[in-house]
């Protein structure tokens, strides 16, 4: 019998820092704009946190540290080196262990990027989103494209491991402007890239002004589709082709952090909002914290404790998460996994071109990766 | 028992909103029938619908008693009438049992299309007219030009027309008095045999068919054994009552009385409204003539959207066609949609309170097709079939003609819109009989197709004259035409739910439009659809919906896997919202939607 996933595919801690210096109009994350962090107690509840996960699952073997946000790089280094130590000490941290951490290119961030060096963090992965200030400016950052790309260098300087995301199909922009944008970051020659096209949520402040038809020069579906296209070529001829729908690295570059979620693996979430998935006593499942950093905050002080759900996973929706998040994967699932899953439904999948012909994996073929939803659709619903 | 001398009998009749129902409340509130603390607005629209749309949908009869100016005590047997012309049928056989009709007419709006057709019928009805003007708290109001009006277009003697509010009970007492001075009393034998007229009839849950009758002759008690004569039944009464507007019993019911009986009677579709009832032994041998049936003229498709709730729709429709005789179905199936039922209306306002009452009351959700009229086939054999579905259309080598029903349409129209009137009636392949004018209104009178009216003919009309312009209609009669049964086709399939029957000259424009916007209403799938109207094997539209190119969710990490389920989730409920024709998915709203024309 072939291993669960939950075994085979590693076991990562995600640790999330709900705040940020202001919050960017397409964002629907759990960040917040707080005037002051007592960041003292934060660090000793994040610390709280991982001791009480560790416990649970008895000092599991570690494949991964994620600091995600929010913007993770306004923490002290030293907040992010005692929850390091903290995983190190409470799980069984591999020898290859992938600590990564969000940053926000500003000169204030970078200037800690040595602290975390030091702290035990050895991949960055920054917010970079464009490299046009009058894009930059449209999408609520902060930073400049200057400042992006020093803090590119210091971050190459200081890191083995170095992404950076990019937003595309933003609001008048044109085919060709964005081939050379990405050119000029294929340029920049770090191994990985996570180049996201530009999506309106309901609730942000995009989102609203869409809902009122004030957001202009959206791409449409079409145009959409092609940079889609563009993009997987001139990242495969650069030789960082995609893994996943919207990463890509040079071969062994890959975030092992974001395989484990994708390859269906356990990770515990901690700090306000995050989910987790565990596997207990053989049984799947999901996590949740408290999402209000103040709650969340109380919870951890007052009951020891920031999870407020835990549910099991029937194994039906397990199927539907494996499909779900595995077939963004280039490498798509083994056959072996998705026990239950409808043959019909595949096999005209396949005849329609969609399905790679693999007879031991599904694989999404290129033609259906820009399609993955109504993909989905077809095998789930 | 009363004296028929001290009765009297009339119908509140008026074009829709012109506040019928409100001069009832004042009517009944003046004369202190209903407890101040029980009065509500338009107390007699009791139904959840009619409350909700403010209309009026069914007849509704009260008993009042009003001590009148010359010292006598009068009964008053009031109907409050629907204005919708969908429902002129209830006031048709309300007024045959009354003897007179207050016309009541908006004094800001002043004479409109369902004023007229009511006048008419009051009129062939011998009836006694008080015009009512209403309105009159209205700073539009205009009894002038009102009155001038009624007497111009109708014909009748306005100079005594009251002048009222039915809202603040402006000149209420006069309108008591003109009903008691102004009013016939009706006339009747105490001592001949038993004649009733059955009104109407309505099942109520706990006292079951109840039965709304008009003494002719004779006297009716409590206890009698009574026969219907169209239909032979024989019963016992068990409950005898006037409706005040709630039941309050009575020993006996005399000549020019309404009231209503119970008979453990167990359908409504057991009484014939129109029958005379008389009694079992000694009866009349001279019924009434009796009414002519309501009959169903739109025909539409209703089918659950979850399939699995077929059972529940039959019992939904079951139980609404017990209380609505003019409400019909039989079930149907369809390659597209399954199973369902093929239902007849009244009209369209029927429809939609019969669909809106079955998706509320009973929970389904419908999915409906387009509305269709009844088309007579007449075979090369000789045989005639009546076609209610356009999907049963036989094979054109075996038909000889098709006829299909016509219209008499009046509209009244502000000058102004006019010529988007005689346009949209002309679109419509309608004949023009009349034109005339009264005031700066004019009066047009077209013979119109039918099936060109049921689907959205009266929303455009109110969309040209911006609401200015109302409309009635009447059914006239059959009358050949070239007509051809139009099939669309989704992905090379026909889809038998959107074909219809349109005129042979008319079919590529109607087909052209229906395709545009299925072309919309589709969502769009992983390969390209073409879509086509074809008339026999010939394609005379054709679009072509272009395939998905882009549908992927940009992020999705470790905490949007559950967010992505709740999206998986609504999908599987859209899905259920879809019927699937091949490999294409319609969406429900688009068996109705298609066929909206935007001309
Ligand atoms: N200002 C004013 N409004 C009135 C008067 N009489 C009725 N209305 C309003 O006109 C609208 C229609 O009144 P209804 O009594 O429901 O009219 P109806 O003729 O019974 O309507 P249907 O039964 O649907 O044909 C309501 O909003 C009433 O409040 C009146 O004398 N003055
Ligand atoms: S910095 Fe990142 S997390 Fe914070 S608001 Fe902007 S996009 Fe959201
Ligand atoms: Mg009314």
């Amino acid at each position: 019998m072939a291993a669960e996933p939950w075994q085979a595919a590693g076991f990562g801690l995600y640790v999330h820092w709900p705040f940020c210096q202001s919050k960017c109009p397409y964002c629907d994350f759990n960040s917040h704009v707080a005037a002051a962090v007592d960041e003292t107690a934060w660090r000793q509840a994040l610390v709280s946190e991982v001791y009480r996960v560790g416990a649970e699952l008895g000092r599991r073997p570690l494949t991964s540290i994620f600091f995600g946000g929010g913007t993770p790089s306004l923490m002290d280094a030293a907040t992010v080196g005692a929850i390091v130590d903290a995983a190190t000490e409470a799980f069984s941290p591999s020898n290859a262990l992938e600590t990564t951490l969000e940053a926000n290119p500003s000169s204030v961030e970078t200037g800690r990027f040595l602290g975390y060096r030091t702290a035990g963090v050895n991949r960055v992965s920054l917010g970079v989103q464009a490299l046009d200030d009058t894009a930059l400016r449209a999408l609520g950052r902060l930073h400049t494209a200057a400042e992006a790309r020093a803090a590119l260098d210091i971050a190459m300087a200081n890191f083995d491991r170095v992404s950076f995301d990019l937003i595309y199909a933003r609001q008048h922009q044109s085919l060709s402007a964005w081939e050379a944008e990405l050119a000029e970051a294929l340029a920049v020659g770090t191994d990985h890239l996570s180049l996201y096209q530009l999506t309106i949520e309901p609730g942000t402040a995009f989102g609203e002004r869409f809902a009122r038809g004030r957001l202009r020069g959206l791409a449409s579906d079409d145009l959409g589709a092609e940079m889609f296209e563009v993009t997987q070529a001139m990242t495969e001829a650069a030789g960082r082709p995609a893994y996943e729908t919207s990463n890509h690295a040079r071969s062994g570059a890959e975030c092992m952090h974001n395989l484990i979620y994708w390859r269906s693996g356990d990770y515990a979430g901690i700090g306000p909002g995050a989910h987790g998935r565990i596997t207990v006593g053989g049984q799947r499942v999901a996590t949740e914290a408290a999402r209000a950093p103040g709650a969340w905050l109380d919870a951890v002080r007052t009951r020891g404790s920031g999870e407020v759900l835990r549910e099991g996973i029937p194994a039906t929706e397990q199927l539907e998460e494996r499909l779900m998040m595995g077939l963004r994967l280039v490498e798509g699932i083994g056959l072996d996994q998705l026990e239950g899953l409808d043959q019909d439904r595949v096999s005209q999948l396949r005849a329609d071109g969609w399905i790679e012909p693999d007879k031991d994996r599904l694989r999404v073929t290129p033609a259906g990766r820009p399609l993955l939803n109504a993909v989905l659709r077809e095998l789930l619903t | 028992m009363t004296d028929p001398r001290r009765i009297r009998n009339f119908s509140i009749v008026a074009h829709i909103d012109h506040g019928k129902s409100t001069l009832a409340d004042r009517l009944i509130q003046l004369t202190g029938t209903v407890a101040a603390r029980d009065m509500k607005e338009q107390l007699l629209d009791a139904m959840d619908i009619e409350r909700e749309r403010g209309i009026t949908i069914k007849a509704n009869t009260v008993r009042i008693e009003y001590p009148a100016g010359d010292g006598e005590t009068y009964i008053l047997n009031l109907i409050d009438t629907p204005g919708h012309v969908d429902f002129a049928y209830e006031v048709s056989r309300s007024m045959q049992a009354v003897e007179g009709s207050l016309l009541v007419v908006d004094a800001t709006q002043g004479v409109e299309a369902q004023t007229l057709a009511n006048v008419y019928q009051a009129i062939d009805a011998d009836h006694e007219i008080v015009p009512v003007l209403n309105k009159i708290d209205l700073p539009a109001a205009d009894c002038d030009r009102v009155s001038e009006q009624i007497e111009d277009v109708i014909g009748i003697d306005a100079t005594d027309a009251v002048q009222i509010s039915a809202k603040t009970g402006l000149g209420i007492p006069d309108v008591l008095e003109a009903i008691v001075h102004r009013l016939p009393a009706p006339s009747g034998d105490r001592t001949a045999p038993l004649k009733a007229m059955l009104v109407d009839s309505w099942y109520d849950p706990y006292l079951g068919v109840v039965v709304l009758i008009r003494v002719i002759d004779g006297v009716i008690r409590k206890g009698d054994r009574i026969t219907m004569m169209q239909t032979g039944a024989k019963y016992g009464i068990d409950k005898l009552a006037v409706l005040r507007p709630e039941m309050r019993d009575i020993p006996e019911l005399g000549p020019g009385e309404i009231g209503i009986l119970t008979a453990s009677i167990k359908q409504v579709r057991d009484t014939r409204v129109g029958d005379t009832i008389t009694h079992e032994k000694g009866g009349t041998t001279d019924p009434l003539p009796g009414f002519k049936p309501s009959q169903p003229v739109v025909f539409c498709g209703l089918f659950p959207v979850d399939s699995a709730e077929f059972e529940d729709l039959r019992d939904a429709i079951e139980k609404l066609a017990l209380n609505d005789a003019s409400f019909t179905s039989e079930m149907e199936t369809s390659a597209a949609l399954g199973f369902g039922f093929r239902c007849g209306f009244l009209g369209l306002l029927h429809l939609e309170v019969i669909r809106d009452r079955i998706e509320r009351e009973y929970g389904i959700d419908l999915i409906t097709t387009a509305p269709s009229v009844i088309y007579h086939v007449y075979m090369r054999d000789g045989a005639k079939i009546d076609l209610h579905n356009p999907a049963d259309m036989p094979d054109l080598t075996h038909v000889d003609r098709l006829e299909e029903p016509r219209i008499k349409a009046t509209i009244l129209v502000p000058d102004e819109y006019l010529g988007d009137v005689l346009k949209l009636c002309q679109d419509r392949r309608g004949e023009q009989l009349d034109l005339t004018y009264a005031g700066s209104r004019a009066m047009v009178v077209y013979d119109l197709p039918l099936n060109e009216v049921v689907f959205d003919f009266y929303d455009r009309l109110k969309s040209v004259t911006k609401g200015y312009a109302s409309f009635d209609y009447q059914m006239t009669g059959y009358r050949a035409d070239n007509l051809v049964k139009m099939q669309v086709l989704v992905n090379e399939e026909p889809v038998d739910a959107l074909a219809m029957m349109v005129h042979r000259d008319r079919a590529e424009m109607r087909g052209r439009a229906m395709v545009e916007k299925l072309k919309d209403l589709i969502p769009r799938h992983m390969f390209k659809i073409p879509i086509q109207a074809a008339i026999g094997g010939k394609v005379i539209a054709r679009e072509t919906l272009a395939a998905l190119r882009k549908d992927v969710t940009a992020k999705c990490y470790g905490g949007d896997a559950t967010r992505k389920k709740k999206l998986l989730e609504k999908q599987k409920a859209g899905k259920k919202k879809m019927r699937q024709f091949g490999k294409v998915d319609i969406p429900q709203e688009a068996f109705i939607n298609a066929l909206k024309m935007d001309g």
